[in-house]
């Protein structure tokens, strides 16, 4: 099973987060690559440096900035290899943004061959 | 074999040994809309076969053995990868128990169910729904009844919540040490709503057929012998304690009874011995917990003879470490409650007005407090707050009982 886990803060809430950040998600990085769960993993830079589009009709639109307003902002994610949820659930209790943000955590979909 | 078996006999049968048997199915196949398909298959075919040809002896390994065959016809028509792996699974089990029938004892897998069905990453409605149907067995329609929701909303909740545990693959697994007393959480928490939700059935508006209070009481123990943890203990004490008063809590006239004015005599003494007992050597184990805590508290006051002779202090204090471990403005409501009763009316009443904020929707805080003003001689204060708890009820035997007390203020 693959897993994404979606990390959303609130900006500038990691200012409270106690520790070095940086080292600590290279930790968990290593960590997550020696346990074989790792997949992928990136860090995004914020919703102000974000465009949105649509296509209406043919047409299509770019505006600035997020479609929705929402008080957290996704700033990254891991795609991971697990057993299960609970696996999968326990490694994102790892990553360090758990502590001031929230990780959303959703199934890959297998489409039937 | 046992002959001469009717339609009720069955029934209680299947009602008695398909919790265990649904389990083992769910479990081994990791799919509840087959396993229940399968089951009811082969209840079908029992209903058919054993009234003719008698009661197998060991009728939930009849169960069981021919779910599994119907199973593998159901799969086979499937045709899909998983199909095949969960068939051939099926096969290989089926060729192994074939042989012991009779003295073959079913894998007992209801506590890896019930800690797949009450997963904290299913919503709470979806937990108890889910631990109704397969642990329980009850049907949706009779959960949807229970529950006051229509037969369609319930069985949408079913399915969302099936579909989520096979789409995200929440494990059909006991949670390892480290993570047990986090998982247990929830699972106490689910047993109490339904054993909760009995009382609101019971004054509810429409009868139910179904006993909510006596599927907790049987989940409890179930997950007792399953899992002996001091706080499944507590559940179980605290369940047979409040199940000790209930036959005070109605009158004859199928009205609420509040605690101070019920007649003790009607209390089950031999379920307050045993919930008592129970609980003395839970505690003993100096493990405690919310739910023993609770227990105790019930405890105390199943072994007052009158309301004034309440051991206030010792609730005030079980009230104090309630919170320490849960806080919540329900539980600080209780213990300012308690002070009230317990003689000092002015802190109790301080204290409860602290929480007006927070609780400014709950029923049960404006009829607590109306109750404190109208014995601290404030029936003004009294009256108005009778009247928001009768707003915020949504319960006619409950408004009834307001009601009541709102008339007898002078």
């Amino acid at each position: 099973m693959q897993y994404m886990a979606l990390i959303y803060s609130a900006p500038g809430s990691e200012e409270s987060y106690d520790g070095d950040m940086f080292a600590d998600y290279g930790a968990f990085g290593q960590a997550a690559i020696a346990a074989g769960v790792f997949k992928a993993g990136d860090a995004l830079h914020p919703v102000a440096m974000a465009s949105s589009l649509q296509v209406r009709g043919g047409k299509t639109s770019v505006t600035d900035g997020p479609f929705a307003e929402t008080k957290e902002q996704l700033g990254g994610y891991y795609l991971l290899e697990c057993a299960d949820l609970d696996e999968a659930l326990k490694w994102a209790a790892k990553i360090p943004t758990a502590k001031y943000g929230t990780i959303e955590v959703r199934p890959i979909v297998v489409f039937d061959t | 074999m046992n002959t001469g078996s009717d339609a009720t006999a069955l029934a209680s049968i299947f009602r008695a040994q398909s919790g265990r048997v649904l389990a083992a199915l769910i479990v081994q196949l990791q799919d509840f809309d087959l396993a229940e398909e399968a089951l009811q298959d082969a209840m079908t075919q029992a209903l058919r076969l054993w009234p003719t040809k008698g009661v197998p002896d060991n009728g939930a390994a009849w169960l069981l053995t021919v779910a599994r065959r119907k199973a593998i016809d159901h799969l086979r028509r499937q045709k899909t990868q998983r199909a095949k792996a969960a068939e051939i699974s099926l096969h290989q089990t089926l060729d192994q128990d074939v042989l012991s029938e009779t003295d073959y004892v079913i894998p007992d897998e209801r506590l890896r169910l019930i800690f797949t069905c009450c997963h904290p990453a299913l919503s709470p409605d979806a937990q108890v729904a889910l631990t109704l149907r397969t642990l329980c067995g009850l049907s949706a329609c009779e959960i949807a009844r229970a529950f006051l929701v229509s037969e369609t909303t319930m069985n949408q909740r079913l399915t969302r919540a099936k579909a989520k545990i096979r789409t995200a693959a929440i494990a059909y697994e006991i949670p390892d040490q480290t993570d047990i007393f986090m998982r247990l959480e929830p699972v106490l928490a689910v047993i109490y709503l339904i054993y909760n939700e009995s009382y609101l059935a019971l004054e509810g508006d429409t009868p139910i057929s179904v006993d909510l209070a006596a599927e907790a009481l049987r989940l409890v123990k179930i997950l007792r012998k399953l899992l002996p943890h001091p706080e499944v203990s507590g559940l179980l004490a605290l369940i047979t304690l409040h199940t000790a008063r209930r036959g005070a809590r109605i009158n004859t006239a199928g009205d609420l009874v509040a605690l101070q004015d019920q007649d003790r005599s009607l209390w089950d003494r031999g379920a307050i011995t045993k919930g008592k007992k129970l609980l003395l050597h839970t505690l003993a184990g100096r493990n405690p917990g919310p739910y023993q805590i609770q227990a105790a508290i019930s405890a105390l006051h199943s072994e007052s003879s009158s309301w004034a002779d309440t051991d206030w202090p010792q609730i005030i204090g079980l009230y104090g470490a309630l919170h320490k471990m849960t806080p919540s403005p329900v539980v600080a409501l209780n213990r300012a409650v308690a002070i009230a009763n317990g003689g000092d009316f002015g802190r109790g009443l301080q204290e409860i007005r602290a929480l007006e904020s927070r609780l400014s929707t709950y029923q049960p805080y404006f009829a607590a407090r109306a109750d404190v003003l109208a014995r601290f001689d404030k029936p003004e204060q009294a009256r108005l707050d009778y009247a928001q708890a009768i707003a915020l009820s949504k319960n006619a035997a409950e408004r009834r009982f307001l009601q009541h007390k709102l008339s007898e203020l002078t």
